[in-house]
């Protein structure tokens, strides 16, 4: 096959096929490390802490929060919004990446869809902790009752109830469809005994046949079609949480475009502060180069600057606009009491990740590591920004009012993210974190190896 | 069960498999399944294989879906609970877009999978016979089904076809 000799191979290293699945196969065969366990152990203790937050929320109720009358939403949908955010690059990658046949997906696809449904779970806690009374959940969803009254349908919260569960379900779907051909892989790998017996039914009987290539391919080709435009409904309709509600600050009609780049740019951000690790951690360096980084930071400019352009548009607009609400909204959050969230947000967004337009930065892996982080401290102050300094001063003087979170939301906090790290250890531990099959298909066409055959 | 008997050769590359092929179907010989270690493109062409009806499932189930989800929001609203919201319409076709394209996704993607799934007989614990457990691997093999003991013709044409291994299974 004819490869362009411009394309940088993806994959370095003289691999054969055997040579893919045992590379990738390997972390999962040995003994995790002390690294590993000791991981788990502090994700664990994260949980724990988290767990016990949310039973404090629920014991002694809302008031344990730093929430008042005038700010009703502080750190829970922060953290909210900023989850699901970092969701959005696992099926963006897969999907929308899929669609317009970008070959350096497959060795990230795996590993960043991974992310996506554990951050997604993260952030579906945020809304129900957020009700205060967890076991009354259920009254979300429209279902038959002796009040006889329906959920609003016209509410963004409860489209935001369709999306994210939609979201979770799709994105959970389409992973595990990719997972069952590695799966049989892994199962194919293990000598015959209990482990074996497991791997053998969760490969639900994979055999590879043709006939169910043809199918599995027609249905991920589908799936991505409709999972593109899911990707970006989910955090447009999150923005809609606040765009519909006329609160100056949130009642703009630029929210869905810049929230749903701004979601890009978080996840692939804590994609590959994740990845960075890993790849180094469980030796993948010849799968995900600087090839697949330069990729990635390329599309981390592209939303990163569409992110800035939204900022500076809702500047432009608050003053064209001559409304005055507008216009204080925005000059209090720069200079206002939260003016050091707005420039953390500013510098970490806006400008630390236009240090991509060099080659060098964009192609080091330390550089990125350190950007990326960055970016996710800027994404949170992004949304802490337009969630808390919105509401904090509001129509009346006399409500006006400052929060802070108590340890009880940090917790919550904390918890999450020892809630995705744990399910990110057991993750790369027991599946393969690279989609075999996937890099197997484009071996030919951008391994080192057979690109300086082909020469 | 009856006895059956399979001969089966493998292929440690996808253009030599699809050469084999060629040469077995020119000697008229059916091929009962190709199993390879990644999505051989071309292969349902020259298996003659049907064209998957899983993009009219999704299909078919996503306008369900769609109907269902534009239709209880209808209903709930024109019907069952008729709530007034600041004067604005009952039936304020816009704000049910979203919660109607959410379902029509979800009910596709459930076609789409359960019908991938069901059609190729896979789920957990399906019981589908691995003749070679080198084809998750490195191996694209081809399998033919033995009738009325022709299984050493078989093996014979695999050979000829160019096969690296050929090997006999009976079930």
């Amino acid at each position: 096959m004819y490869v362009s000799p411009v394309r940088e191979p993806l994959i370095s290293g003289e691999k054969s096929y055997t040579k893919v699945t045992e590379d990738i196969y390997a972390p999962m065969a040995g003994k995790p490390g002390k690294l590993w366990f000791g991981g788990l152990t502090l994700a664990l203790l994260a949980l724990a802490f988290g767990l016990f937050s949310i039973f404090i929320t629920v014991w002694d109720g809302i008031g344990t929060w730093g929430l008042d009358r005038t700010i009703g939403w502080g750190w829970g949908i922060t953290n909210f919004v900023w989850w699901v955010g970092i969701g959005h690059a696992g099926t963006f990658i897969s999907a929308i990446l899929l669609l317009f046949r970008q070959k350096w997906r497959t060795s990230i696809n795996r590993s960043a869809e991974a992310m996506t449904i554990f951050a997604v779970m993260c952030a579906g806690l945020f809304p129900l902790i957020h009700m205060g009374r967890l076991p009354l959940g259920f009254f979300i969803f429209p279902y038959p009752n002796t009040r006889d009254v329906w959920v609003n349908f016209n509410s963004p919260l409860l489209w935001d109830v369709f999306a994210i569960s939609t979201y979770l379900t799709v994105s959970l779907l389409f992973w595990y469809m990719g997972l069952i051909p590695d799966i049989g892989t892994i199962r194919d790998r293990l000598v015959p005994g209990i482990k074996k017996k497991i791997y053998s039914f969760l490969s639900f009987g994979w055999t590879g046949s043709a006939r169910h290539w043809a199918r599995h391919e027609s249905m991920s080709l589908i799936l991505a079609g409709l999972a593109a435009p899911l990707v970006l409904s989910v955090h447009t309709i999150v923005s809609f949480d606040f765009a519909t509600s006329v609160i100056p600050g949130w009642h703009t009609t630029i929210f869905p475009p810049y929230f749903v780049s701004g979601a890009v740019f978080s996840g692939f951000a804590m994609v590959l502060t994740l990845m960075i690790i890993t790849r180094k951690a469980i030796n993948l360096e010849d799968y995900i180069t600087k090839a697949h980084l330069e990729s990635m930071n390329k599309i981390i400019i592209a939303t990163g600057s569409i992110v800035g352009i939204a900022y500076i548009t809702e500047l432009f607009i608050a003053w064209y606009s001559g409304v005055v609400y507008e216009q204080y909204a925005f000059v209090n959050r720069a200079f206002g009491p939260y003016w050091w969230a707005y420039w953390i947000m500013m510098t970490c967004n806006v400008i630390t990740p236009q240090l991509f337009w060099i080659k060098k930065i964009r192609r080091s892996f330390a550089a990125t590591f350190v950007i990326s982080i960055f970016v996710n401290i800027g994404m949170w102050f992004e949304r802490f920004v337009i969630i808390v300094t919105s509401l904090h001063r509001d129509f009346l003087p006399s409500s006006w009012s400052m929060y802070s979170p108590t340890w009880v939301e940090v917790g919550i906090y904390v918890g999450t993210f020892g809630l995705f790290f744990t399910l990110f250890f057991l993750f790369i531990k027991f599946f393969p974190v690279i989609a075999i099959a996937e890099v197997k298909s484009v071996l030919k066409t951008s391994s080192e190896k057979f690109i300086k055959k082909g020469k | 069960m009856q006895n059956r008997t399979f001969v089966s050769g493998y292929y440690l590359d996808d253009k030599d498999l699809v050469e084999g092929i060629k040469s077995l179907q020119a000697n008229n010989i059916e091929i009962s399944d190709v199993r390879t270690p990644f999505p051989v493109h071309g292969l349902d062409v020259k298996l003659n294989m049907r064209r998957s009806r899983l993009p009219r499932a999704g299909f078919i189930a996503g306008a369900f879906g769609a109907a269902i989800g534009f239709g209880f929001q209808a209903w709930v609203f024109t019907q069952a609970w008729p709530l007034n919201f600041g004067g604005k319409p009952y039936l304020s076709v816009p704000s049910f877009i979203p919660v109607t394209f959410e379902l029509t996704v979800l009910f596709a993607a459930f076609a789409l999978v359960f019908g991938f799934l069901i059609s190729s007989g896979l789920g957990p614990g399906a019981p589908t016979i691995i003749f070679d457990e080198e084809v998750t691997n490195d191996r694209f093999q081809i399998l033919l089904e033995a009738t009325g003991g022709n299984n050493e013709q078989l093996e014979n044409a695999l050979v000829e076809a160019g096969a690296e291994g050929v090997k006999r299974h009976d079930i």
